[in-house]
């Protein structure tokens, strides 16, 4: 049975659902920090 | 805390690269499955911890419901001390115990029902206010990542084991979709609606999604199903070096899991924080342009 093909697959889906799940936290995260900086120079 | 954050990204980082190695070098092979079993590492370890976060998503929604009136916050404290209490008896009852599962432990089951009162005053304690909330949605965003896992990697290792990727009317493949559905139905409620009840409406949901989650891990149990049956906690015959490597699997999987929630938990407190500062501006805006309209708005008298 080839099935190694299947076991990469399934490490590499893991861990790229981790990596773009991550992606999205820092995205979100330096997006509010330009936001707070934007508000704290409006005041 | 901050300082914490670095220190333990590393630890995490050093346990989830063991963990790999220990999955593909250590763990011997499967004589029937060959390689490919080794998914289980993944798989197994990803809903386990998807399963605990669904039940901190429940055990933080039922405290926010709760904590709506002082009453209610008493009755609901009464009712889990006395889940907990009844429940670890009726485990250890003959007339219970023949309703178990085949191979499953009392004491296994009386450990679980005493997490429930151990969970609601942990959090009840460490996270008060609005803080149960943003826990709820942390625990329910990560959650949701980890069960995709699951449903990824599921289909992934029964392609070359059964020769499909997706047994339909399999009932634990079909309640993981849907406990999979509740959550992400329960994350774009949250994203898309502005009403003042969104919180609640949020929580009452959590509770009706994390019932799904004891059909699905008991559904291999209670059915027959073409999912593999419980190789550990179920009279099971897991070789003890595959359980040690899974074992050490799922720790690094929760320590990543606690990483990523610690993350997304600050980021929700930002978000609050951003919104409030938005809300006290428009509001500074609204009323500096009032007082400008006073004078014009009086009539002369």
């Amino acid at each position: 049975m080839n099935s190694i093909k299947f076991l990469y697959a399934a490490y590499i889906a893991t861990w790229a659902i981790h990596a773009f799940y991550i992606g999205t936290l820092v995205r979100r995260f330096s997006r509010l920090r330009r936001e707070m900086k934007e508000l704290g120079k409006g005041k | 805390m901050k300082r914490l954050f670095p220190i333990f990204s590393a630890i995490t980082a050093a346990l989830l690269a063991y963990a790999l190695y220990q999955a593909l070098v250590v763990a011997p092979t499967d004589a029937l499955q060959g390689d490919v079993y080794r998914i289980i590492y993944y798989h197994v370890p990803s809903a386990w911890t998807a399963f605990l976060l669904f039940f901190i998503n429940f055990i933080a929604s039922i405290q926010y419901l709760a904590s709506a009136k002082e009453s209610t916050q008493k009755a609901a404290k009464w009712v889990v001390i006395v889940i907990g209490a009844v429940g670890v008896i009726a485990c250890f009852l003959p007339q219970v115990q023949h309703l178990l599962p085949t191979g499953m432990r009392p004491s296994a089951v009386a450990t679980t029902v005493l997490a429930i009162p151990a969970f609601y005053f942990f959090v009840g304690k460490f996270f008060p206010g609005q803080r149960l909330d943003v826990l709820a949605v942390t625990s329910a965003e990560v959650g949701v990542v980890f069960c995709t896992i699951v449903l990824v990697t599921g289909p992934i290792w029964a392609r070359p084991v059964w020769g499909i990727w997706w047994a339909p009317g399999d009932i634990r493949l079909t309640s993981t979709l849907v406990l999979w559905l509740i959550y992400v139905s329960y994350l774009v409620l949250r994203r898309f609606s502005n009403s003042a009840q969104t919180q609640m409406l949020a929580a009452a949901l959590a509770v009706f999604g994390a019932l799904d989650v004891p059909l699905v891990y008991f559904s291999i149990w209670f059915f027959r199903t073409q999912h593999p049956q419980p190789v550990i906690g179920g009279g099971g015959s897991m070789d003890p070096r595959m359980l040690h490597v899974l074992v050490i699997s799922w720790m690094a999987f929760l320590c990543f899991a606690f990483l990523v929630c610690w993350s997304r938990f600050r980021l929700e407190l930002l978000h609050r924080e951003v919104e409030e500062a938005h809300a006290m501006e428009s509001l500074v805006g609204a009323g500096a342009a009032a007082k400008a309209s006073i004078p014009l708005n009086r009539s002369p008298k």
